[in-house]
């Protein structure tokens, strides 16, 4: 039989789960009205760039951190679901033209492919061989692009962005919503798993394997489940990309800042819920672009370095876990 | 109790390299049945374990359960079919409370979906282990008894009709043992068939129906308890001529 201290706790948290999604929702929509209006008011594009490029390092420390963080397969290859994200929207650009918000998702889903296969082919991998095999799909995916001149090989390829975009004033506002979509689009997805059994399966396979897999967790198809949809939502946000700096080439698509910074934000904010890589990539992201305009492009990567030599010293459960573990010392 | 053996090996051989761990293995178990599996460290107790939940592959020989072949099935098949085991050294997963272990196998055995019955029932698990009050903490905060429950709970949770406690006694006082030998009891008396590896032999002879011993790879003994540890062969395993 039931206890009544079981039912009053379990009603209690039943109670604090129907109401999160809404709540998370609406805070989202409110904040991103606030966020639209405010940069509005200062009538700068570079405004909307810069948050545009906070907003990316969103999307992409959640994703990572859906395989990284959730399951604990440290995904070194980042890069290359961004950039077959970015040159899936080249291929579009250069045939068929559809707008971008078509090309999202068929990015997504050319990126998931990816994940799948790379799932597949390092199925039995973990650890560190499992990280050097993602990086290997990096380098192998750059020579490609390097030697393939359709997406304009190593000498890259310029892509215009369309001359009037309907219900915005300028392209730069566009690529700031759909980018603003792109990283709640994550976060929800990411949260949704953390709190449902994909997420307990996976927490549970990060701990421990054969544990997990005794507790009637199916290891292979998590991973594989985990390598698709975060491959699909770092190839998401590489998609409107070409649009945003108008001329791509190999280095900037395989940017070891992209990999660099999706990997360290999460690392920094924390990986073990969807708020860690958030909280990460604003502080990260915000310093580097307040970095970019007061000092020097050049300082990014030192930033990032430096921040995590820091936070792997004094808090390595990242700023969510520093807290937590504060609390608990105060209790 | 019924005579149909639920779990069964046989010829069951595992080798490392040329060295071979387990040697020709026959076992059965029937449904409900407490067994004793005794044997020197390294005899390959946990070997045979392993082979029967899915951690390991054997080299030769079958594993049949509820008249199913799952020799070459995944841990996972396994535990799914009913097949539950606890860790010789507990392996909670630090990164879930105390409560979400549990849900764990709830969710992906038994197939709840809803969160508020995978609270309940985890929740039920948790008391007939004695844990409800440490629902909420982190397995880091637990004791080495609770530890041993909590593995013993979360086996549990997939409603298993075979439970295999590998060592759930090793490092615990005397109290602790009889508290978790009284827990292995009750869940007996659901119908659970257990078997039990164990060191203690104390715990072994008040808990088995009947005990198996394997030395250096090989099954030696199997039979009546009190008969066993009359055997010259355990004598000599144990006390060395």
């Amino acid at each position: 039989m039931t206890s009544p201290s079981i039912t009053a706790s379990g009603a209690k948290a039943r109670a604090s789960s129907s109401l999160g999604f809404p709540l998370i929702l609406l805070i989202c929509v409110v904040s991103s009205a606030v966020l639209y209006f405010g940069l509005s008011q200062l009538d700068s594009s570079y405004a909307f760039l810069a948050a545009y490029t906070v907003l990316q390092f969103v999307a992409l420390a959640t994703a990572w951190n859906i395989l990284g963080g959730y399951a604990g397969y440290v995904n070194f290859g980042v890069a290359a679901f961004f950039a077959t994200g970015v040159y899936t929207s080249v291929i579009i650009y250069k045939t068929v033209q559809w707008p971008l918000l078509v090309t999202i998702p068929v990015a997504a889903a050319a990126a998931g492919l990816l994940g799948l296969g790379m799932g597949y082919l390092t199925l039995r991998l973990r650890g560190v061989f499992f990280s050097i095999a993602t990086l290997a799909l990096a380098v192998v995916l750059n020579t490609i692009v390097v030697n393939w001149s359709f997406v304009g090989g190593s000498r890259g390829v310029y892509v215009m962005r369309p001359q009037e975009i309907i219900l915005f004033s300028s392209y730069e506002r566009y690529l700031f919503v759909v980018m603003l979509v792109l990283a709640i689009g994550s976060v929800l997805i990411a949260r949704t798993i953390e709190n449902s059994w994909l997420g307990r399966g996976l927490a549970a396979l990060k701990d421990d394997e054969m544990a997990a897999e005794c507790a009637g967790v199916p290891s292979l198809r998590m991973k594989l489940i985990a390598t698709t949809i975060s491959g699909a939502l770092l190839g998401a946000a590489g998609a409107p990309f070409p649009f945003f700096v108008t001329y791509v080439d190999p280095p900037t698509a395989f940017s070891l800042s992209i990999a660099v910074n999706a990997i360290a934000m999460p690392l920094i904010g924390g990986t073990a819920t969807w708020l860690g890589p958030v909280i990460g990539a604003l502080l990260l992201g915000t310093f580097q672009q307040i970095a970019t305009v007061t000092i020097s492009s050049a300082l990014n990567l030192l930033i990032v370095g430096v921040v995590l030599v820091i936070f792997i010293t004094v808090a390595p459960n990242g700023i969510i876990g520093f807290v937590k573990d504060l609390r608990e010392k105060r209790r | 109790m019924s005579n149909a053996p639920v779990l069964t090996s046989r010829g069951l051989t595992k080798r490392f390299g040329g060295f071979v761990a387990l040697r020709e293995i026959d076992f059965a178990l029937a449904s409900g049945e407490r067994v004793g599996l005794i044997g020197p460290n390294g005899s390959g107790k946990s070997t045979f374990v392993n082979c029967l939940t899915g951690a390991l592959q054997p080299e030769e020989g079958a594993v049949t359960f509820k008249g199913v072949d799952i020799t070459r099935m995944a841990a996972w098949q396994r535990a799914r079919l009913g097949l539950a085991r606890s860790f010789q050294i507990p392996r909670p997963f630090r990164g879930l409370t105390v409560r979400e272990n549990i849900e764990v196998p709830l969710a992906f055995v038994s197939g709840l979906s809803s969160q508020a019955e995978l609270e309940t029932r985890a929740e039920e698990t948790l008391e007939r282990v004695g844990l409800l009050a440490k629902s909420a903490s982190s397995p880091k905060n637990l004791s080495q008894v609770e530890l041993r429950k909590l593995e013993l709970g979360r086996a549990l949770a997939a409603q298993p009709e075979v439970l295999i406690a590998d060592e759930a006694m090793a490092g615990l006082s005397d109290s602790e043992v009889d508290e978790i030998l009284e827990l292995l009891m009750q869940l007996n008396t659901k119908g659970i068939g257990i078997i039990l590896i164990e060191h203690i032999m104390r715990a072994v002879m008040r808990f088995s129906q009947r005990v198996v011993v394997i030395v250096a790879g090989s099954k030696i003994a199997d039979g009546d308890p009190q008969d066993v540890m009359q055997h010259p062969e355990v004598v000599r395993a144990y006390l060395g001529q």
